[in-house]
């Protein structure tokens, strides 16, 4: 792994106090190199959705540390004032199912981040229709999100996540509704803007037909994490 | 940056829509409401205007003539004429009644003029079609919102009148038409009894020893000939010499007549704050309703809109937008909802208006307080949708 993408060391999450007080994440250590895709694998309950939370800035860990590029953004307590600010800039999503806003057409939809960031309203539907027809729905910018198949909403929520080029990818299950083939697609497609915009992606995944494309794995099982290398192939 | 709200209002047209007519229709029946006070007002102030009248002067502590019942002689206006800065004095009658149309009826308020010309306090100070009244008994005019029409036949209790004259606002306090007729023709409509009554009284008249003494028989025919002659008005309206306080010479009139006398506030003071008083608070108390209903379903409508975007909002917020974007969003929504509204409410209310029976007024100030109203509704009804999308976790985007 060369340069930091995202460092994840000794991080912890506790939910409640005294006798009733659950350790969700026990012993957490990653590292994602920019230009990385790599999975994090685990049962129901392990703590994926803790770590995603915790790595998002939603939620507050209980101890650790977490550095983000250049920057520590968590050192036993957050090392940086505006969390949201964070997440818009520096941190990008994509989720299980696609959560396009249903109100905006797929153009805005992804041109909003950017413009939430203070980008002019051209200059960010430049940018999103870029980043649109490299992820092959460029034709589709004037739909609406309902009147796009699974895959095309999948890959606009992917433009998404990417738009503001954040250093680092959070991918909630971005697999789970589709098929194997769009599914490998949209694996292909993670893999090919991780390179391209040198960006850290860690995908959460219980589906068993992408896990053998993965590299790097990390395994978290009772809130402790354990690495392993995949296969790295592609069918 | 682009206008979410705008863009989920085109999103969603139909309910939007939808909802702005109904509360439009909510907003349009309020501004009636307050356009019906209005044209309650209106009507006592053309009332009085239409008078012609500097001083109204009638029964001794009495609200008379239009509040309460007043009797005075009717040649108190002779002595009212010495006063010093009295310039004019004529009688009048009122009364509210029904008057016969053919078959049916309709209720007006029967004016009694005194003799003279259109300059005559009482008079209708223009006419729209037709002539004053000329003679001295069976001629009518109008006000056009009888219905009554040129040369159209109407009968007030037994006699029958042409109307000759048509005229416009001319109305009572409470709305009804004025019908003018000259004044002894009034008096016998106000206080002359049916025939039947007449006879009746003249047989216990002379069946009485005090009033029939055997032995004087011109006293009976004093006593039957007082009852039966009206010299009765409700009032008298006095018009002022110029440079005259209208405060001060109803002071004398009260002090040397022993009759009340109302300068035009007072008079005022009577119809709106006594007279439609009660109406006023009824109205308002309607106001005070159809406003919380209205707040109530713009409050219902955003905070179910808000509520079936609780996923959008958790990732708006997720992906790092403020809460000010997001309040703003809902904000704007609710006023956009509220002007939808207004718009709609203002076009039925300026359509309906003149549907009305009696006069609805809808003046410029109210429709400014009534946008002042919708927009501070608005923002109140958005508060509990704007709490709660504030409140929604940005980890709720976050499966797990």
């Amino acid at each position: 792994m060369t340069g930091t993408g995202i460092r994840i060391e000794g991080l912890r999450k506790r939910y409640g106090k005294g006798d009733t007080a659950v350790d969700a994440l026990k012993q957490v250590d990653m590292a994602v190199a920019p230009g990385e895709v790599v999975g994090l694998i685990g049962p129901s309950g392990s703590g994926k959705s803790t770590l995603l939370k915790c790595l998002g800035a939603v939620i507050e860990p209980s101890g650790g540390r977490m550095v983000l590029g250049d920057q520590v953004i968590y050192d036993n307590g957050w090392r940086i004032r505006d969390l949201r600010d964070l997440r818009r800039d520096k941190i990008g999503f994509v989720f299980q199912a696609p959560y396009l806003i249903p109100f905006l057409d797929v153009l805005d939809n992804v041109a909003l981040l950017p413009m939430l960031a203070g980008v002019k309203n051209r200059e960010a539907r430049t940018r999103a229709r870029a980043l649109l027809d490299a992820l092959d729905v460029g034709h589709r910018v004037a739909a609406m999100p309902r009147q796009l198949s699974g895959g095309e909403q999948q890959r606009v929520a992917i433009a998404r996540g990417l738009i503001n080029c954040p250093p680092v990818i959070l991918a909630d299950e971005p697999t789970a509704p589709l098929d194997s083939e769009r599914a490998m697609a949209v694996i292909r497609i993670l893999n090919d803007m991780a390179k391209s915009q040198n960006t850290a992606i860690i995908v959460v995944t219980h589906d068993e037909k992408i896990i053998p494309t993965f590299k790097r794995l990390y395994h978290i099982r009772d809130g402790v994490t354990h690495e392993e290398l995949g296969a790295g192939r592609f069918p | 940056m682009i206008s979410l709200a705008g863009r989920d209002i085109l999103h969603s047209w139909g309910k939007f829509v939808f909802t702005g007519v109904g509360l439009g229709l909510l907003i349009g029946v309020t501004l009636t409401m307050a356009g019906v006070y209005r044209g309650m007002v209106a009507d006592a102030r053309a009332l009085l205007d239409n008078s012609g009248a500097d001083l109204w002067v009638v029964q001794q502590d009495t609200l008379g003539p239009y509040a309460e019942s007043s009797s005075i002689h009717d040649d108190s206006y002779r002595s009212l004429l010495t006063l010093p800065g009295v310039a004019g004095a004529a009688n009048v009658t009122y009364l509210t009644m029904q008057v016969g149309r053919g078959e049916s009826d309709v209720r007006v308020m029967v004016v009694g003029l005194a003799n003279g010309d259109p300059s005559t306090p009482g008079w209708p100070p223009y006419l729209i079609a037709g002539r004053h009244i000329t003679r001295g008994h069976y001629e009518a005019v109008a006000d056009v919102s009888s219905g009554f029409a040129l040369g159209e036949r109407i009968t007030i209790r037994r006699h029958q009148y042409t109307v000759v004259g048509l005229t416009r606002r001319m109305v009572s306090s409470s709305g009804d038409p004025m019908v003018f007729i000259p004044l002894k023709d009034a008096q016998q409509a106000q206080f002359l009894k049916d025939n039947d009554a007449i006879w009746q009284n003249r047989r216990r008249t002379l069946a009485n020893p005090a009033l029939n003494p055997p032995g004087a028989p011109r006293l009976a025919e004093a006593v039957l000939a007082s009852q039966t002659t009206n010299m009765s008005v409700n009032a008298v309206l006095v018009t002022l010499a110029r440079g005259h306080d209208p405060s001060t010479v109803a002071g004398d009139i009260r002090r040397w007549k022993r009759l009340a006398a109302y300068t035009r506030e007072q008079m005022e003071g009577i119809l709106i704050g006594k007279l439609i008083a009660s109406s006023a608070r009824q109205i308002a108390m309607f106001l005070v309703i159809l406003a919380a209903v209205s707040a109530a379903i713009v409050a219902f409508i955003i905070y179910t809109l808000t509520l079936d975007k609780i996923r959008e909002i958790a990732v708006l917020k997720l992906i790092g937008t403020r809460n000010r974007t997001i309040a703003t969003m809902i904000l704007q929504q609710a006023l956009a909802l509220g002007l939808t509204g207004f718009v709609v409410g203002k076009i039925t209310a300026t359509f309906a208006a003149p549907l009305f029976p009696k006069y609805v007024l809808l003046i410029p100030m109210d429709t400014l307080r009534a946008v002042v109203a919708v927009a501070a509704i608005c923002v109140l009804a958005s508060v509990s949708a704007i709490r709660m999308a504030l409140k929604v976790d940005p980890a709720e985007a976050i499966g797990g």
